[in-house]
């Protein structure tokens, strides 16, 4: 028998739901324990080997100072690095501090911020070592997580399907929130991997994937204004789990400028 | 002649996040115990302010992976009662199902995955599954069916996405809930015979003296409530709770602790103190269960809060059943509102424990204040107060033997440190 892959699962700042993703795999779980040794996965196991790992999944963004340095260990004992999920790809939730006064969002939580250690921002793992892969979700998806162990299991090259929610939703025949219900949506911008839910729930898309390949993101902000939407409604949708997603940031950025002009002009 | 030395043994497992503990001896009598939580701060306190309102259930999900339908469920709630919105008892019912299908999921989790390797010196639920292939296997289709009812309800198990402020953004159609209906006898008899498994586990001698404290009603057992039970005080409404409990910060932790403003003492949440105040509210197969199974009630071991997860999950199973068998499709899937300027608290019983939110809205429903104060946080200090009296009699152990059987009792909390915290690692400080 070949000898079994071994596999790290770190965690940085995050809500753990990307691990427990793994752990929703129940019996394919039990399947996958015989062909891959767990030889760092502190959440589901007490036994810890030190490395090298031939595949690292790394949930979390990197947002203290230990973090700097404990990310640049693991890289240097790791074949294979993926990222998993809006944290470790994006930065994820907590990103939304970047660009604020950070001094005063510690002495808004933390009585004593002196005994707290944070960087100033929240980022991706990809701004600190090179990454091999990096899957989008937040979370990520149990079946698209299963297929990068597959694939690093049988040396194949990494893919999954890089189109918009968008496409999935019509595929599903689901009808169209924003344009039967007038719901802003950022299905056709964001990727696929989720199976097009919000909309199935009649609600708009959140981008909980990221951006997708070939974005017409301004297509999508002047159509939705256009059809009476507001920029303020529209800057929480892409200041959201994603916000620090280049695509997402920027335009987020611009329609804060676009609401602040919209405010004086209203004075 | 005094000699000093530090030993750093493992770090501690099979928890959701990851912490440490710091031990300290001086001449072989413990001088400190610190449960040294590092949480990298995510600052939800403060990025909520200035959001919409709307927006609150899918951020605080964010904070934690294994319990979101908690943070949407008590951040809705408080809301909710600041925009002054009664939800309709139909809206309310999957509400709760909703919340069944988290603790079901959460704590099958915990039981085979997490504690139970422990009573037979395993180091993980995938090991267990080696020599109980069928304990371990039935309690993984378990935890399936709770993901189930978190994917029908919400789309998906990971953050659900259908909770909105005033209800649900869509309502389930009948036959949604119908097809769980076979699983969900499956599991109300998979959940028996697994709580009599647990059961038979040889547990530690190692009652305490808690004051539980939980959600209390007169008839339901508490998912939702207004009214706190204390076990060694006055019981108080959710809107007096920062009244009564605080939370303060030691250097030793990001994660903040809590304690009783007025006592200054330590307080234990979660399934202990929900069996314990409300037993006699679960459905008839848990209630008769709680009578057969191996502990005497009231129970304060806190290793046999496994006994008490399993109880709670013949109880949802229940209580699920119960749900989809009389549902009828509301006639609305959320109460319409209109923005305005409101305080509102509320508290819902996570699977760990209490999770109490409290807002503050202006009046373009924009969030001005957020308090969020977890399960763990509020644990964390009774987790340091067992650990000092269970170490003594271990400590002629080895320091590795010592680290594991702090690690076991720190495991039996459940403790969800992701919504509290990062690294644990386990360290004892010998002074002879």
């Amino acid at each position: 028998m070949p000898e079994k892959l071994r596999l790290g699962i770190f965690k940085f700042a995050s809500c753990d739901g990307c691990q427990l993703s793994l752990l929703n795999a129940e019996e394919e779980l039990l399947e996958l324990a015989e062909l891959v040794e767990f030889a760092h996965f502190p959440e589901a196991s007490s036994r810890i080997e030190s490395g090298p790992y031939d595949l690292v999944l790394i949930e979390g963004s990197i947002s203290t100072p230990n973090d700097l340095d404990h990310i640049q260990k693991i890289r240097r004992q790791t074949d294979t690095l993926v990222t998993i999920g809006a944290c470790a790809t994006a930065g994820g939730i907590q990103a939304l501090r970047n660009g604020a006064n950070h001094d005063e969002f510690m002495k808004l939580v933390y009585p004593h911020p002196e005994f707290v250690q944070s960087l100033a921002t929240s980022t991706p793992i990809s701004n600190h070592v090179s990454v091999d892969f990096e899957l989008r979700g937040c979370p990520v998806d149990t079946g698209q997580l299963l297929q990068i162990i597959s694939d690093k299991l049988h040396h194949r090259k990494f893919s999954v399907p890089d189109h918009s929610v968008c496409r999935d939703c019509k595929l599903q025949n689901i009808v169209c929130v924003s344009v039967a219900r007038g719901i802003p949506c950022l299905g056709p911008l964001t990727q696929a991997g989720c199976g097009a839910i919000c909309p199935r729930f009649h609600r708009g898309c959140y981008g909980c994937f990221g951006p997708c390949h070939q974005t017409n993101t301004d297509g999508l902000t002047d159509w939705l204004i256009k059809d009476g939407h507001s920029s303020a409604e529209l800057i929480p949708l892409f200041l959201n789990v994603n916000a620090e997603a280049p695509e997402f940031a920027r335009t987020g950025a611009q329609l804060m400028r676009q609401d602040s002009a919209e405010g004086e002009s209203h004075e | 002649m005094s000699e000093s030395r530090t030993i750093r043994v493992g770090a501690l497992t099979r928890v959701e996040g990851e912490g440490a503990l710091h031990v300290s001896l001086n001449n072989n009598v413990i001088d400190r115990v610190e449960l040294n939580i590092y949480e990298p701060p995510r600052f939800f306190e403060a990025f909520l302010r200035g959001r919409p309102l709307e927006d609150v259930p899918d951020l605080t999900a964010r904070i934690c992976g294994i319990c979101p339908v908690a943070y949407q469920m008590s951040s809705a709630c408080a809301i909710e009662a600041a925009l002054e919105i009664e939800i309709p008892n139909e809206i309310h019912q999957l509400r709760k199902l909703l919340y069944c299908g988290e603790w079901i999921e959460s704590h099958c989790l915990h039981m085979h995955l997490l504690q139970a390797p422990d009573f037979f010196g395993y180091s993980s639920g995938l090991e267990l599954g080696k020599h109980f292939p069928d304990e371990v296997k039935r309690g993984l289709r378990l935890k399936k069916i709770g993901n189930q009812i978190l994917e029908v309800l919400g789309g998906r198990s990971v953050h659900p996405v259908n909770v909105c402020i005033g209800g649900f953004y869509r309502t389930p159609v009948p036959d949604e809930l119908q097809n769980l209906i076979p699983e969900l006898e499956w599991g109300l008899q998979a959940a028996i015979e697994t709580t009599h498994w647990i059961s038979g586990f040889d547990f530690p001698d190692f009652v305490r003296d808690y004051d539980l404290i939980s959600i209390s009603n007169s008839s339901d057992y508490p998912w939702f409530g207004v009214t706190m039970a204390s076990s060694k005080g006055e019981s108080f409404d959710v809107k007096e709770y920062e009244q009564v409990i605080c939370e303060y910060q030691v250097p030793h932790s990001t994660a903040l602790q809590a304690q009783k403003i007025e006592s200054r003492t330590s307080c234990l949440f979660g399934p202990l103190a929900r069996i314990n105040h409300s037993r006699d509210n679960f459905h008839p197969n848990a209630r008769k269960l709680a009578d057969r199974v191996n502990t005497q009630w009231p129970c304060n071991n806190p290793f046999q809060s496994i006994l008490a997860r399993g109880l709670e999950v013949v109880h949802a199973f229940e209580e699920a059943l119960e749900i989809c068998r009389n549902y009828q499709r509301p006639s609305e899937s959320r109460i319409p509102y209109q923005p305005r300027a409101g305080v509102g608290m509320a508290a819902t019983e996570a699977p760990r424990g209490t999770l109490f939110h409290h807002y503050e809205i202006d009046d373009a429903g924009l969030i001005q204040h957020a308090t969020i104060i977890p399960p763990t946080s509020q644990n964390q200090k009774q987790i340091e107060n067992d650990l000092r009296d269970y170490l003594p009699p271990l400590l002629s152990m080895e320091d590795d033997q010592v680290a594991q059987a702090c690690e076991r009792l720190i495991r039996s909390y459940d403790p969800c440190i992701s919504c509290a915290t990062h690294f644990l690692k386990l360290s004892i400080e010998r002074v002879e």
